[in-house]
């Protein structure tokens, strides 16, 4: 008071704190009442991760960049005869995929990681286990949130185009289009860097 | 109707209005506080709303375990929460409720027996703080005392100045004296009285005693189990008797529209409404410090008491 300004009417601030209090009283709350209510979570929320089986190749990227190695995968070889092919061609056969729920710290490095889509985020939070090793979920429980995976949020109108779609319309535009829409980007001026 | 059951009748009212009003408002404060501050407080107890949590906040506290510290003086700090909570059962046997006689105990020198039961409530606290045998109880125990003896003057000046301008110190008789001027008229005393109560009844922003941020809970620190409810119970029976004083002295007590038979609705709207301000208050502000208490006392309250003592005064001699 005595270093920002003139002193201000004596017992404004009281004044002032109760007229917030009271706004407050009337105000409506913002207490979720949880486990009668399904709290309205924010899109993109990260509950669980699931797997599309179907999708995955066992590349192995989302396992070798987990920060804390909590998924773990096992899988073999199986060879595929193609007709027509000379030799029959070899397919990665997906035997385990765990994911140490325990150990997981929800980073999303693995679903962004993976090129394939296998890896989903689903705002699913209530798997709480009385068992600590219950929460490996093995692969047919992660295929199982599938079922959960909220449909991805429509595109925003400002940003610029999915890159699949400015891919096809360039393959549309014809070949020496490919070409142009890469040279098209601002090329790195080398000589301004200090 | 025979003397006996008149006498029962009586008794049982002061003693269900003295187990159900301190409740009501207890409620009352787990609601609006929860609501100031965005939130919804108790929605299980009870079903609807939580409206039992006190009761089963009683529950609770009869199963817990009642220690008594080794090194307490074990009589002393088995009576403090009953000489806590006593006084203030005594105090509601003199408050009128209605006209005619509607009242536990009718009392010539009720404002005078009300004041003196009230002062009791500085022993409690010094008979539990000593008798805990801990240093923050001690402390809070000293707080209370300094606390408790300094506003009591400002308390009895307020209350006199009402007593003096309806010339009489029996309650009803000052509830029907009242006019709706004195509103106007004896408004100072009416904030000293009600500030100081506050600080009586050791409610925040008053609550040094206790300041469980500070003396971890003052002299309830080593209380446990039912004792502990009853200093609770005597905190909120507290509200009621200062929100009840308050109404009869300065508010007006049963005026309002029809008082023959609306009177004690009038009472108990005016004495829930001055419990709702306390509890606001409590929202609202943070404690004093130490200091700033002591000298919101003596610096401020005692003088304006002081001060409306003469104004009574003197608007009586001229009227």
């Amino acid at each position: 008071m005595s270093e920002s300004g003139e002193r201000r009417t004596p017992g404004k601030g009281l004044i002032d704190g109760l007229a917030v209090t009271l706004k407050m009283l009337v105000k409506p709350t913002i207490t979720q009442q949880y486990p009668d209510v399904e709290p309205d979570l924010p899109p993109r929320s990260r509950g669980v991760i699931a797997l599309l089986e179907e999708n995955c190749t066992v590349c192995m990227l989302c396992a070798r960049e987990c920060p804390d190695w909590c998924i773990y995968i096992d899988s073999h070889k199986e060879e595929v005869v193609v007709p027509g092919a000379a030799r029959p061609r070899q397919r990665n056969v997906l035997d385990k995929f765990d994911i140490d729920f325990s150990l997981c710290m929800y980073c999303g490095i693995c679903i962004e990681v993976c090129p394939f889509d296998a890896l989903h985020w689903t705002p699913e939070f209530e798997y709480a286990e009385t068992d600590v090793l219950d929460l490996l979920h093995d692969k047919s429980r992660l295929g199982d949130w599938m079922r959960t995976v909220p449909p991805p949020p429509a595109h925003d109108v400002l940003g610029e185009p999915s890159k699949e779609e400015s891919a096809a319309a360039r393959k549309a535009a014809g070949p020496g289009a490919a070409t142009a829409a890469q040279t098209a980007r601002p090329p790195v001026r080398r000589e301004q860097a200090p | 109707m025979p003397l006996w059951l008149d006498l029962l009748v009586r008794v049982v009212a002061v003693v269900a209005a003295f187990l159900v009003l301190p409740l009501v408002v207890g409620q009352m404060e787990h609601k609006v506080m929860a609501h100031m501050q965005g939130r919804l407080g108790p929605m299980y107890a009870g079903a609807f709303h939580g409206w039992a949590q006190l009761v089963a906040d009683g529950v609770k506290f009869v199963q817990k375990e009642d220690i008594t510290p080794r090194d307490a003086d074990r009589p002393v700090f088995r009576l403090a929460p009953i000489v806590a909570l006593f006084p203030y059962l005594v105090v509601l046997l003199a408050i009128p409720i209605g006209p005619g006689g509607l009242v536990a105990q009718q009392m010539d020198i009720g404002l005078f027996f009300v004041l003196a039961v009230l002062g009791v409530g500085v022993v409690a606290v010094l008979m539990s703080a000593w008798a805990s045998a801990n240093k923050y109880s001690l402390l809070g125990g000293l707080r209370g005392a300094a606390q408790l003896l300094g506003y009591e003057l400002p308390l009895v000046l307020s209350a006199a100045s009402v007593a003096m301008a309806a010339g009489t110190l029996s309650l009803p008789g000052i509830v029907e004296a009242w006019q709706p001027w004195w509103l106007l008229w004896q408004a100072p005393a009416a904030l000293v009285f009600f500030v100081s109560g506050l600080a009586e009844i050791r409610r925040p922003p008053f609550d040094m005693p206790i300041a469980d941020s500070e003396l971890v809970f003052g002299y309830l620190t080593e209380y446990t189990g039912l004792r502990f409810a009853f200093f609770l119970l005597a905190e909120y029976v507290g509200i009621v008797v200062i929100a009840a004083l308050t109404t009869v002295l300065f508010l007006g007590g049963w005026h309002g529209p029809d008082p023959a038979h609306l009177g004690w609705l009038w009472t108990l709207a005016k004495v829930f409404a001055v419990s709702f301000v306390i509890i606001w208050l409590r929202v609202t502000y943070p404690r004093l410090r130490e200091d700033q208490l002591q000298r919101l006392c003596w610096l401020v309250l005692v003088p304006v008491a002081l001060g409306q003592l003469v104004l009574t005064a003197v608007v009586k001699v001229a009227t």
